[in-house]
């Protein structure tokens, strides 16, 4: 299991003279749980971003399964199977969580140019919407508007349309954040069922989870790599400490 | 794939929010009133024909609108460009003897029109909000333009009067003054144009338009098309919103610059707006009470008729920013109890 999905060279990302993202080497293997953590502004976000072609890297390569995919429009990435989910919530707010979830699966499906027949009729979309948003202990919920629901129930939408999309990478930005602790072992219970096969980045603030769920750390500071290495390697790092951990303890 | 929860789990398509979206398609008890009504309109007010034909054009002008904004929410101030564009199809074609057949001639109106959408949309509708409003106005204050300018083919300022349309099939005459046959046509075609745009809003297409006005972020991370789907639409809201102007002309047998202004542009979105976007038969309420309230109140009131408009857009911009419909989906679920999206 040592095929690598995501990989990035050198890649660099200015605003300005502002260098967001600095000449990052990073490498996402098959079935890897792999987590990205750092100080806010280092640029997590941003590399997420750059991964799924939000941005145009200043310079530098993204490969998908060795392919270059670095100019590659958005919707053709998705296509070639990654998926993301936002820090904070992209949802369709005006629909029912159903058809947030349905328009994810239609994508997936190439349906979204079907015209003369009824979304209804494509019963094996809706049922497998359904299936995700049982999974996701969703299904009560699935009739209702997502902007009636609570936050924590609107990031687990969230996860519901990126999992529709059927990935081999999940790019996860912060998905507990905001999620009462209460229900946060759903998402984290979905992540751990997620197919073996797939590779999963996740950015996430809260240690405990970080260190629970991956296998392996990047820690990003000021744009760069910072350093990488297991939980064990990265929390026994003094410096990622002095830089990180020690602030996040006090914050 | 290894997904867990592959096998059906039963009782889950039987989830009233899975019923819901796999018989939201069907038509309801109450969606064949509009057409008895327009029917029953043809027997009760034969005098008022002309009236009716001109009502029944402008809900089909303000559904293909609902189409562009109302769901896939492309903002537009210059829909007109397109009702024109099928009017002056009709009437150049017929004014120079080129082409007279009505329905034959609602095609290639359809089709002009759907031309100009479809080249107008490729370059408009990378831009997004004010820009946008703009680009459409500008689209449809160029075309206007070029019609005042080229009076050897449109008439110029004065238009194309007399057009002259052959019976339909042969057998029934237009006839401006007892605009019967006017009347049915255009309820036929208005039908046909219905059940399509119907099938259309409720189909996984018309679904994802829904998901690009209510996220367009989202909907590029799942994976969709958006420019290409957002194109496609508004070519298919310019082609009927041409086969209104074909109608338009073809009923009154004459086409001038009226069909191409800011005012029927205006008009008709105030219409939507007050019989409410995104729903289809606000396009039927919107253009009753619109044209009925203005018909009445320019008998009343004819110096100052547009007041009353404009004080009855401020209540519905100030407290129903639905529209009538959405303020009778309040006013039922405040009655009947709460329900979900439909």
């Amino acid at each position: 299991m040592s095929d690598v999905l995501l990989e990035t060279r050198s890649l660099s990302k200015s605003f300005g003279a502002l260098a967001a993202s600095r000449d990052i080497n990073f490498k996402l293997e098959a079935g890897a749980r792999h987590a990205l953590i750092g100080p806010n502004g280092a640029g997590k976000t941003t590399f997420i971003n750059l991964l799924t072609g939000v941005f145009l890297p200043t310079q530098g390569q993204v490969l998908l399964k060795g392919r270059d995919i670095t100019t590659m429009e958005q919707s053709a990435r998705v296509k070639l199977g990654i998926a993301r989910t936002f820090q904070i919530n992209r949802l369709f707010r005006g629909l029912s969580v159903l058809e947030n979830v349905y328009i994810a699966v239609a994508e997936r499906l190439g349906a979204g140019n079907q015209m003369m027949k009824p979304a209804g009729m494509r019963k094996d979309i809706v049922d497998e919407a359904m299936r995700l948003l049982d999974m996701l202990k969703l299904s009560n919920d699935a009739g209702h508007r997502v902007s009636e629901l609570p936050y924590g129930r609107q990031r687990l939408v969230e996860l519901a349309i990126a999992l529709g999309l059927k990935p081999d990478v999940l790019l996860l930005d912060e998905p507990a954040a905001g999620v009462p602790s209460a229900e946060s072992h759903i998402i984290l219970d979905a992540v751990a069922a997620l197919p073996k096969h797939i590779g999963v980045l996740i950015i996430d603030h809260d240690m405990d989870l970080v260190f629970r769920f991956a296998q392996r750390i990047t820690v990003l500071v000021g744009g760069a790599v910072f350093a990488e290495g297991t939980p064990k390697e990265i929390g026994a790092d003094q410096r990622v400490r002095d830089v990180y951990l020690g602030q996040a303890h006090h914050g | 794939m290894t997904m867990p929860a592959q096998q059906v789990t039963p009782g889950l398509s039987g989830h009233p929010a899975a019923l819901a979206l796999i018989n939201r398609h069907r038509v309801r008890a109450w969606e064949p009133l509009p057409w008895i009504i327009a029917i029953a309109f043809y027997f009760a007010f034969p005098n008022h024909l002309g009236f009716g034909t001109d009502l029944l054009v402008t809900i089909l002008f303000a559904l293909s609108l609902d189409l562009a904004l109302g769901y896939a929410g492309i903002v537009t101030l210059g829909h007109a460009a397109f009702f024109g564009a099928g009017a002056y199809t009709v009437g150049m074609l017929a004014h120079h003897g080129i082409w007279t057949e009505p329905i034959s001639g609602l095609f290639l109106a359809a089709g002009v029109a759907a031309l100009i959408g479809f080249a107008s949309g490729l370059i408009l509708l990378r831009t997004t909000g004010l820009t946008l409003l703009m680009l459409t106005l500008c689209t449809m204050a160029l075309l206007e333009e070029a019609a005042n300018m080229g009076e050897k083919y449109t008439g110029g300022f004065d238009g194309l009067p007399n057009l002259p349309i052959p019976p339909l099939f042969g057998l029934f005459e237009f006839n401006p003054l007892y605009p019967r046959v006017q009347y049915v046509y255009v309820l036929c075609v208005l039908f046909v144009c219905f059940v399509f745009v119907r099938t259309l809003v409720y189909s996984p297409f018309g679904q994802s338009l829904t998901g690009i006005r209510e996220n367009v972020l989202r909907m590029r991370a799942v994976g969709a098309p958006v420019n290409w789907r957002l194109v496609t639409c508004y070519t298919i809201s310019a082609a009927i919103a041409g086969i209104a102007g074909g109608l338009w002309a073809q009923a009154n047998a004459y086409v001038n610059l009226s069909t191409l202004g800011l005012d029927r542009a205006a008009t008709v979105l105030i219409i939507l707006v007050l019989g409410g976007y995104g729903r289809l038969y606000g396009a039927f309420i919107g253009a009753v009470v619109y044209m009925a309230l203005s018909h009445f109140l320019a008998k009343v009131y004819p110096t100052a008729w547009q007041l009353g408009l404009g004080l009855l857009l401020m209540l519905i911009a100030l407290f129903a920013r639905n529209g009538v419909l959405g303020l009778w989906d309040q006013l039922t679920s405040r009655f009947i109890g709460k329900r979900g999206p439909t």
